[in-house]
């Protein structure tokens, strides 16, 4: 009688246990899922890294806002707007790649280097790189994506052409024609029409770039950024990709026209100095859309 | 001999098939001898009030709309009880795998969203398109696929979209118009949308015994049973309450 007893009741605690393992494995890693994650790597340019390496780095510089778990929800999140990014999802703004899939290796390690403007995410670059590349693969083995999926394709980009009153004048065409001022506004001050009811995809509100008042774009500086920033779309964000829409020679005009938005800017003396001379005013939203830009002949300035 | 060597012949050949009928047994096709199974989705009570939309921040679409005020569609009823917008597909027994070649068509129109809820199968194509004289950003929120965003702006080419795994349902919006929210529900196996009367047809649905949830986006699933003979139509009817 005791034994079977004893039987059954070690028979529950098991019954329990296994119960316990599965509710682990709902919520966070099992320590096995942990151990083969961990065998993460990163390539990046000619550096591998490892998760494995990075767990001390990650301990001592990420883990306060982003999380033993790679949540976002470190002891600092509940202070934090933008909240630190949620590695579990696999989901990241700053892209090589198309819209919906992973980005690059180097994508993660550009941004652990640059930090993000106007938030408490600062440009680590006191690591060196095989630490910074170590921590991509780090941030990786947070997401069970990286097992199931590779990174997306970048698209590629052309080379920069010059810039010329033309390309400015298509750019704010297309300005209009793609409608980016419905929310980050005529002049892009971030006050369009539907700026005011954007949410991120965890229903935070969330504001559009301000072209006028930001110095830097969240995901890079150069010309070639914005390029990016516009055709991958900020995934989790309400930024879509244009990449289907917009092609490559349009692209680089809408980065001239957004160059004349920026007030606080040091990149951007060539547009803002062709914009003066052709007195390029802001679009006028209930006007029709311009079928094509003034003819270059009749352009004053601007063509070299 | 030979009788010996042909009957050891079909023995394997008969082995061979059970073999292969049994590593079949997930994903054997469809029958073509499929039946449909119609019925009706009731709603039990007064369907709660939809918020009006206000579109006046998107003029193109505001007129579109001007002899006809747009609600909400959490809750769409119809005159008789029915109640629209519900997804019935076969949530177990189903032993096919087969993926709907049927187009399937999500427009954006009159900054609505048209159907407002698409079923699908997982792997089948559907075409995004925008009718409208204005941007729009398509922005499903999945779960259990992988999330995107796209622009589309005016009169550009429609997207053609896939989902590669069932997920019940995934929410779809467009940041440029905040009122706009519809749904994708990919489901395996054949499926039915109820219309503004409530009733849906799935069709092609072999013989057998399955389960099938109906899924309305304000009141959650209810399931059911049902048993498809061959040859005979089957008809199934669904009612929520209102909550």
């Amino acid at each position: 009688m005791e034994t079977k007893i004893m039987k059954t009741s070690s028979l529950l605690l098991g019954a329990a246990g296994l119960l316990l393992m599965s509710a682990v494995s709902w919520g966070q890693m099992t320590a096995y899922q942990e151990s083969q994650r961990l065998n993460m790597e990163a390539h990046v340019g000619k550096y591998t890294g490892h998760a494995k390496d990075a767990e001390g780095t990650y301990r001592r510089y990420c883990v306060g806002c982003h999380g033993v778990e790679g949540d976002g929800q470190g002891e600092n999140a509940q202070w934090l707007d933008p909240m630190p990014r949620n590695f579990t999802l696999g989901q990241f703004k700053c892209r090589s790649t198309p819209s919906g899939t992973l980005p690059l290796d180097s994508d993660l390690y550009d941004s652990i280097g640059r930090g993000f403007d106007r938030s408490v995410m600062p440009p680590w670059n006191t690591l060196t790189n095989q630490e910074k590349v170590d921590l991509v693969a780090y941030v990786k083995h947070f997401s069970s994506k990286w097992t199931t999926e590779k990174a997306g394709d970048p698209f590629p980009i052309p080379p920069e052409p010059e810039v010329t009153a033309d390309k400015i004048q298509q750019g704010q065409v297309l300005f209009q024609k793609l409608e980016c001022w419905k929310c980050h506004g005529v002049e892009g001050r971030a006050n369009g029409p539907s700026s005011d009811t954007l949410t991120d995809d965890q229903n935070r509100p969330i504001k559009p770039y301000n072209f006028a008042e930001g110095a830097r774009q969240k995901c890079g500086s150069t010309d070639r950024d914005i390029y990016r920033i516009f055709m991958s779309g900020l995934d989790g964000t309400p930024m879509p990709s244009y990449i289907d829409n917009v092609k490559p020679e349009e692209a680089w005009e809408l980065v001239f026209y957004l160059r004349t938005l920026q007030q606080k800017n040091a990149y951007n003396a060539k547009e803002k100095a062709i914009a003066k001379q052709l007195g390029l005013k802001p679009i006028d939203p209930n006007a029709p859309v311009p079928a094509a830009p003034a003819a270059p002949a009749a352009a004053p300035g601007g063509q070299q | 001999m030979k009788k010996q060597s042909k009957q050891k012949f079909a023995a394997v050949l008969l082995a061979l098939v059970m073999a292969g009928g049994a590593a079949l047994t997930y994903s054997p096709k469809v029958s073509a001898a499929g039946v449909s199974v119609t019925g009706t989705v009731k709603l039990d009570g007064t369907a709660p009030h939809q918020k009006g939309i206000d579109m006046s921040k998107e003029p193109s679409c505001a007129a579109i709309h001007k002899d006809k005020p747009v609600t909400m569609e959490n809750v769409v009823a119809g005159s008789s009880g029915g109640l629209a917008n519900v997804v019935v597909y076969i949530s177990q027994g189903l032993s096919g795998n087969e993926v709907s070649s049927a187009p399937a068509e999500f427009d954006q129109k009159g900054c609505q969203y048209i159907p407002h809820v698409l079923a699908i199968n997982p792997g089948q194509h559907m075409k995004i398109v925008n009718s409208d004289q204005t941007s729009h950003n398509i922005h499903p929120q999945p779960t259990k696929n992988n999330e995107w965003n796209k622009s589309q702006p005016p009169g550009s080419p429609p997207f053609d979209v896939a989902w590669a795994n069932e997920e019940i349902a995934i929410p779809v919006k467009c940041n440029i118009h905040p009122w706009m929210h519809g749904y994708f529900a990919v489901v395996k196996g054949p499926y039915g949308v109820s219309d503004d009367n409530g009733s849906f047809t799935m069709p092609n649905v072999p013989p057998g015994s399955y389960t099938l949830t109906a899924w309305q986006e304000t009141y959650g699933t209810q399931t059911q049973q049902v048993t498809v003979a061959a040859g005979k139509p089957a008809t199934v009817s669904f009612t929520f309450k209102v909550k």
